[in-house]
């Protein structure tokens, strides 16, 4: 509260403002009469109307949600049983298996499932992607439900145990009401991270499937146009709206 | 404890589906790709089959392409450029952001964080599609740059399209994974120190060069380690905001997948990149333990 200095403010300002305008352009400028992103005409809701009749952009979000949805749920299944393993019996393989994925770039899960699906004969589509993006949101989950699992008094799960329950028992009824919150987190990080992904789905959709990233950057790389403004801020809202109810569950999740 | 009656059987019904998973779909396919980097491509794209005439047909044709042929060689050193350039920029927006929140009350220091975060979690093309609009040749940046240059008698440059609209936008992209871990670091630091070193004499810049920095190279090293890994893979950003001249090895890496079709080849660009982020990541995390006199033994001798 001492020596906050006015330069310290006016530098971190300008980096809140490097963050927010661009993304605030992009959302004004989806009410923006005007086919140029270039300056403000008027305002409408045309292009929001515009993209409810775009049939290719409605299946494309149509896909989109469908791979979301079986990405997260089994993602979430998945993870918390790596974060309750990587918390309870320190298990080192999977650790490595889990957080790799996390840690290098993108493209290089995306090529080496492409390989792999191809060598496999799998037609690449909805299944190729919902695969691909199950086996790198199992990591975010499992992260979320380690660090709630930490935040947690393990002399409960004990007390229970002691108290004749099975192993299964004491899971069911102390342990995951308890990481319920890291669990929900998860699963709406891992629902966000699937709809949004745009690399490793580039590579693994193939060329018949088209999911909502996929659209917008076939559409960006012919034209600017407003309708990708009004698609994005739709988007935008809908994430945001998530990740803020995934960190209300789970304050202290971006300590880590 | 927890685990002293679960038995093993437990222990693997809670370890083995998650594992199982990332064996078959991520493991494998890396160790396949691994293998096709030493195939010989296929004819008509792709790799040709392994066995040919009861022999396998594995060779390092695809390496010695990559190390005799200088233009790949250039293309990664580019990579690696503008991947420090994008980390050094990165650092020096994100350590007033980082020193400012950990500096707030407890009451702001959530909303502080959160507000640096919500941009990370808004759609990776979107955000990148802002910076075509910002920097588009009907913009207003870009007539008021040209106006300024047509004014000391310069050609107008075009902005979109430029190395200048790729590095911007990989720092925009990347700034939060550098402000998180150095404001982590920078939580923990000990006022009584910097308060010692005023009493002391020091001013303010010798504080902060002398004591803050030092302290917080751990966060530093973490942040630049989260930011150049994923900036060096990167390919969407050259290709929608790039020149001709700014192709990187992620675009390289596309092209031999996806058009050139010669995957023994994309292989081994994929396996180069592997093995430099994995050497960063270990450094990073090498480096990030020797340091002495962490925050953390400093808090700990505190308590």
């Amino acid at each position: 509260m001492r020596r906050r200095s006015p330069a310290l403010w006016t530098a971190a300002l300008a980096g809140y403002a490097f963050l927010y305008i661009p993304l605030v352009i992009v959302v004004v400028y989806s009410f923006n009469d005007s086919r140029l992103n270039a300056e403000w005409v008027g305002f409408t809701f045309d292009w929001y109307r515009k993209l409810f009749h775009n049939e290719e952009m409605l299946s494309a979000a149509g896909n989109s949600l469908l791979i979301a949805l079986v990405a997260s749920a089994v993602s979430t299944a998945l993870g918390t049983m790596a974060g309750v393993a990587m918390y309870r019996y320190r298990a080192k393989l999977l650790a490595v298996q889990v957080l790799t994925p996390i840690a290098i770039p993108e493209i290089l899960m995306g090529v080496s499932l492409l390989i792999f699906f191809v060598m496999l004969n799998l037609t690449l589509g909805l299944a190729s992607v919902a695969l691909a993006h199950i086996a790198f949101c199992i990591g975010f989950v499992a992260i979320v439900v380690r660090a709630r699992l930490a935040g947690m008094d393990e002399s409960l799960t004990e007390a229970a145990r002691d108290c004749g329950a099975t192993p299964w028992q004491a899971f069911r009824h102390v342990t995951l009401p308890l990481i319920m919150p890291g669990v929900i987190a998860g699963a709406l990080m891992a629902f966000t991270l699937s709809i949004d992904d745009f690399v490793i789905t580039f590579f693994t959709a193939g060329a018949g499937t088209v999911t909502l990233p996929l659209q917008i950057y076939s559409m960006i790389k012919i034209a600017v146009t407003p309708e990708v403004n009004a698609v994005s801020t739709l988007l935008m809202l809908l994430t945001l709206a998530l990740i803020v109810v995934a960190t209300r569950l789970t304050p202290s999740l971006f300590r880590n | 404890m927890a685990a002293r009656s679960d038995g093993r059987l437990g222990k693997w019904l809670v370890i083995g589906p998650p594992l199982a998973y990332l064996l078959v779909f991520f493991a494998a396919p890396a160790l396949i790709m691994a293998l096709a980097s030493f195939r010989t491509p296929g004819e008509f794209g792709g790799l040709s089959p392994l066995l040919e005439n009861g022999k396998i047909d594995l060779n390092l044709d695809s390496y010695a392409r990559f190390f005799t042929d200088s233009i790949y060689a250039q293309i990664f050193l580019k990579s690696v450029w503008y991947a420090l350039l994008t980390t050094l920029f990165c650092l020096l927006l994100a350590y007033p952001l980082a020193t400012l929140i950990a500096k707030s009350g407890k009451r702001h220091r959530d909303l502080l964080l959160l507000l640096v975060i919500l941009p990370f979690w808004s759609n990776f093309l979107i955000r990148v599609y802002a910076w075509m609009i910002i920097l588009g040749p009907n913009a207003a940046l870009a007539r008021m740059v040209n106006g300024v240059l047509a004014w000391v008698g310069h050609e107008p440059v075009p902005l979109l399209f430029s190395s200048f609209a790729v590095l911007i936008c990989l720092v925009y992209v990347h700034l939060p994974f550098m402000v998180l871990p150095l404001y982590a670091n920078l939580e923990k630091h000990d006022q009584a120190l910097l308060d010692a070193a005023q009493d002391l004499g020091a001013n303010a810049w010798q504080r902060f060069w002398r004591i803050t920095f030092p302290l917080s190279l751990p966060g530093v090293y973490a942040g630049a380690a989260l930011v150049f890994i994923p900036a060096l893979g990167i390919f969407a950003i050259p290709d929608i905001l790039g020149g001709p001249e700014d192709s990187l090895i992620g675009n390289v890496i596309k092209q031999q997948f996806l058009e050139t079709r010669d995957w023994p080849f994309g292989s081994v660009l994929s396996i180069v990149l592997t093995v430099a982020a994995l050497a960063i990541a270990g450094f990073a995390a090498w480096v990030a333990r020797g340091s002495l006199g962490t925050p953390s033994s400093a808090g700990e001798a505190r308590a």
